[in-house]
């Protein structure tokens, strides 16, 4: 059995999965419940100065039929009595002495950190989290987000924590910025313990088009709001990654963005983080979706062999390379199974209109074929084919060449003008722009059909019996 | 057997006939339309007879646009609501399907195009309005599939359109032909109002066309005529006996079970003719009428079959047993049906052969001849000039449907031999256009 159980910066938690400061840790009743799930740790809804907040206030992406891929919030910090969220932590670690508590925190005034810092530590907290983050309504005040772009206000806010903590202190950062190492080396050099990123984005999630306001509408007006869920994994994942390749940042990743179930949070994991933090997900299906992420990081391990989370963090950075160093004579070639594809076309196309023109039609049959001198092998096609590996991109090169750019720029063999025979392009096969004429219209015409293999109406029947 | 108590009220034949193809909810209607993949020269349009752009429309019911939807169903198919519900979308676009060929249940097509046609009906939002007037005038004969659509397209042309209906209804065989449980007689006639409030074309019901003069008359006061007459009453069998009571033509038993619903009656025991489709519909309804016992005899083999596999499917999913390779002789009884007289025979060289000797009888107390539909060779030949083939369909140029007599088209059961509703409403819109053509180059 591998051991799930981590320490984090000296923050000690049962296993890597911590609730995010947010509704869902809003009240020492939903914190139990949810320790009480297998979560493993929580960090406290934000509390700080007093605020009061809207409704409505949540909006979301709904995707097809999915719904809530991605979802924001116009909600500030916590509106409950801060005595009352003392209290309720000290009853929460009496009952749970081993999980991990963190008491998410956004003031002011040196004062007022000094003062609220103590608070949450005697109330037994086992770390502190800085809300660097919210990206709306508490920045307007000068806190939240509004810290996290400043790197300079960031390090003086940090130092002036630091003057009083007792317990690990970590620094939540924000999206909305251009280089989220800069106030990730900042809350470093300020002597914060760990960085947890991301905090939501700046987002509008969509328009109403009837009352031609953006959502979430309070009385018939919006604003800006901060986006999270799945949708946002990519960017928390590649920000994740900066910070976590930063030599000057160095310091222990909680990862959050994105994360609903054991896969989303290996990725966060490979890629640097030693403890995953979840919001979107839990409001979205409950505390219960623990069970299936423990259960998969444990059988993930398994399989893999790694005996503790620390096996596994950041095993993925080695091989996120800047551009620069990716082989250039690395070469891929789309293949189409025949035997897979249904002749759904959607790979010719995509690459007929959004790529190369590198897939063509065949008379007879619904099975288009690849022009293999003009794929690029970018992936486009394998990407949309709706059927599990009916398209496979396969190695065409021979494996005995390596050449980067940087190489070949110390080598001096870099294009230097458009025409340059070295350069990229030059001899694509592109048809004639005139032949792209009149092309649409054909593809539903009435007889202009292609022969199709129609499945056996028995099979179709078969089919619809299901 | 005795799976259906036989129904006694409306609500009873209603819970009996209950839709196979039911109406989608809004969550099914996302759903479904989610996984549409949005084939590229989709083998579905290609499969259907109408060419609907169906990626299209399930791709505007999956963004909320409903009304586009049913715009896109109705611009190719004026039978939208009833071709969703009463096509064999299993060998059609359902059939053609990309994924059956990953043994993935197919986009349910048919349910999707019902779904967007029946919110426009009931909601009344009009996409169509008829051309400004050209001043010619079309007569139609028959307010079947056919008439009816060749009449929306003439309509939206600019034509001056009445139609001759000698029933009392509108949609033909779609209201007294199809099987109750594909569609509702309220479903059909829905569509039908939406239709004509629409095009504005006038129905004469009551009317039927039947003699020299009264196509004298057309010919003289019509530019063109359109011939949607469909097919006849059930063929006779010439055996003896087939005049004794409860011996009726499946066609006909069709049309009254339609019509009068569960005061119909059906026998205790009853046999049904045939192995096309429509002895599987009368076998299939006897049984939801509350037949204890209905059995399906065909003179070849199962495989032999002309039905679509999952109408026999269907059949048997509601108790229906076949007996296979026997011939009628004779239907016995004394005044009323009291059995069928059956000959055993063999498939030799694909002929079928009695055997000598192996005659019996099959008790029942009811027969349903589905032995195909007869055609209307009398009445046509009321028409100069005009050409049938040997199986006494019209014949018709293929691009325009125009037949050996300049002045008439036709279309749907009468020129195909008797195909489906959506057969019927492609080939209107192509007669439509080719009177269009014709009267637009004099
Ligand atoms: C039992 C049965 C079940 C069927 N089930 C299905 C099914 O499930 N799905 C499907 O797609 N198709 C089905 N069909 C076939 C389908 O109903 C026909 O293909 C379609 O209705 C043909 O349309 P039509 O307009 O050519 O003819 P019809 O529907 O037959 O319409 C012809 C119309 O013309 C009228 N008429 C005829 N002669 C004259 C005259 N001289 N003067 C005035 N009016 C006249 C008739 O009263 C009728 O209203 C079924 C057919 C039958 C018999
Ligand atoms: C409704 C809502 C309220 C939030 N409130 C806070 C908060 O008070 N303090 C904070 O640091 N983050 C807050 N967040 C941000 C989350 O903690 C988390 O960083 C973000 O949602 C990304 O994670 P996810 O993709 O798992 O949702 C809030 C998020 C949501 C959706
Ligand atoms: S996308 Fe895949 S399944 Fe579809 S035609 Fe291309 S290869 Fe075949
Ligand atoms: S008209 Fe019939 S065949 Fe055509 S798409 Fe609709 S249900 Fe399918
Ligand atoms: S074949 Fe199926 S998946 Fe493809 S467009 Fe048609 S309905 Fe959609």
């Amino acid at each position: 059995m591998p051991d799930l159980s981590i320490n984090f910066a000296g923050i000690k938690s049962p296993n890597p999965f911590w609730l995010a400061s947010a509704p869902p840790t809003n009240s020492g009743y939903q914190v139990m419940k949810a320790f009480d799930a297998g979560w493993g740790g929580a960090v406290w809804k934000t509390l700080g100065v007093p605020v009061v907040n809207v409704s409505s206030r949540y909006g979301g992406v709904n995707y097809r039929d999915k719904r809530l891929i991605g979802f924001n919030n116009i909600e500030l910090i916590s509106d409950r009595p801060l005595v009352d969220n003392l209290r309720e932590i000290e009853e929460v670690k009496k009952h749970f002495p081993h999980h991990a508590v963190i008491a998410s925190l956004m003031v002011q005034s040196r004062e007022e950190w000094h003062q609220i810092v103590r608070d949450v530590t005697s109330a037994g907290a086992d770390g502190i989290e800085l809300n660097f983050g919210c990206p709306h309504g508490m920045c307007e005040r000068g806190m939240g987000s509004a810290v996290g772009q400043e790197p300079d206000v960031l390090r003086t806010i940090v130092e002036w924590v630091m003057e009083v903590a007792q317990i690990p202190v970590i620094v939540k950062l924000t999206p909305n910025i251009s280089d989220v190492t800069e106030p990730a080396r900042a809350a470093r050099e300020g002597g914060a313990d760990a960085i947890s990123l991301i905090n939501t984005i700046q987002s509008i999630v969509g328009v109403d088009l009837d009352l031609f306001a953006p959502y979430p509408i309070v009385d018939g007006k919006g604003t800006n709001g901060g986006y999270c869920g799945p949708a946002v994994k990519p960017i928390a994942l590649n920000m994740v990654k900066n910070c976590a390749q930063d030599p000057y940042v160095q310091l222990p990743i909680s990862g959050i963005g994105g994360i609903e179930n054991w896969r989303d949070a290996v990725e966060h994991i490979l890629l640097g983080a030693s403890s995953v933090q979840v919001c979107t997900a839990a409001m979205h299906f409950g505390f219960g979706i623990i069970r299936e992420m423990t259960a998969g990081l444990e059988q993930y391990m398994t399989e893999k062999g790694f005996h503790t989370i620390y096996d596994m963090v950041g095993k993925a950075l080695p091989n996120v390379k800047h551009w620069e160093d990716l082989n250039l004579k690395y070469k891929v070639t789309a293949n189409i199974h025949e035997d897979k594809c249904i002749g759904c076309q959607l790979c010719y196309t995509a690459c007929e209109d959004g790529a190369h023109q590198a897939i063509a039609l065949r008379e007879g049959t619904r099975i288009p074929e690849i022009i293999e001198e003009n794929c690029v092998g970018c992936n486009l096609c394998s990407l949309v084919c709706p059927v599990e590996n009916c398209i496979t991109m396969d190695r065409t090169d021979d494996g005995t060449e390596h050449l980067t750019w940087k190489e070949r720029t110390l080598a001096g063999n870099i294009p230097t003008e458009f025409n340059d025979e070295r350069a990229g392009g030059l001899h694509h096969w592109v048809p004639k722009p005139t032949a792209a004429l009149g092309k649409e219209k054909h593809k539903t015409l009435p007889g202009k059909a292609r022969q199709l293999e129609l499945p056996t109406p028995e099979k179709a029947a078969m089919a619809k019996k299901e | 057997m005795a799976e259906f108590v036989p129904p006694t009220s409306e609500q009873e034949f209603h819970a009996n006939f209950a839709q196979l193809k039911p109406r989608m909810n809004n969550t099914e209607a996302l759903y479904e339309s989610s996984r549409c993949l949005f084939c590229f020269d989709a083998p579905c349009i290609q499969a259907c007879p109408t060419g609907i752009d169906i990626p299209q429309f399930i791709r505007q019911i999956n963004t909320g646009n409903v009304t586009g939807a049913a715009l896109t169903i109705y611009a190719a198919n004026y039978f939208g609501n009833a071709c969703g519900k009463v096509c064999p979308t299993e060998v059609l676009c359902e059939g053609a399907c990309v994924y059956n060929l990953q043994e993935v249940k197919p986009i349910e097509i048919g349910r999707l195009q019902s779904f967007a046609t029946r919110q426009v009906i009931e909601s009344h939002k009009y996409l169509f309005e008829p051309g400004p007037p050209n001043g010619r005038k079309v007569a139609i004969i028959g307010a079947g599939p056919a008439g009816i659509s060749c009449a929306c397209e003439l309509r939206a042309l600019g034509y001056g359109v009445d139609v001759f209906e000698a029933k009392s209804q509108p949609s033909g065989l779609t209201v007294h032909g199809v099987a109750p449980y594909k569609i509702t007689n309220e479903e059909v006639l829905a569509e039908m109002d939406y239709l004509q409030t629409q095009f504005g074309y006038r129905v004469q019901y009551n009317s039927p066309i039947c003699s020299r003069p009264d196509l004298l008359a057309l010919e003289e006061g019509y530019d063109a005529i359109f011939l949607g007459i469909g097919l006849g009453k059930t063929n006779a069998l010439l055996l003896p006996g087939e005049e004794r009571e409860n011996c009726v033509g499946a066609v006909e038993f069709i049309e009254q079970l339609r019509r009068e619903h569960h005061q119909i009656l059906v026998g205790r025991k009853v046999i049904v003719l045939g192995g096309g489709n429509t002895a599987m519909d009368a076998a299939s309804e006897s049984a939801r009428l509350g037949a204890e016992d209905v059995i399906l005899a065909y003179r070849r083999s199962k495989e032999d079959m002309g039905a679509y596999d999952f109408e026999y499917d269907l059949a048997k999913s509601v108790g229906v047993k076949g007996l296979f390779n026997v011939a009628p002789v004779e239907i016995v009884g004394n005044g009323r049906v009291e059995g069928v007289k059956f000959i055993r025979t063999a498939t030799v060289d694909g002929q079928v052969q009695a055997v000598p000797g192996s005659e019996f009888v099959e008790p029942c107390d009811m027969v349903i001849k589905a032995t195909g539909q007869a055609k209307q060779t009398t009445f046509l030949g009321l028409i100069p000039g005009l050409q049938l083939d040997s199986k006494g369909r019209i014949v018709a140029d293929t691009h325009t449907y125009q037949t050996t007599n300049p002045q008439y088209f036709a279309s749907g059961d009468a020129l195909n031999g008797g195909a489906e509703v959506v057969n019927a409403a492609a080939e209107a819109k192509v007669a439509a256009r080719g009177i269009h053509h014709y009267l637009s180059a004099r």
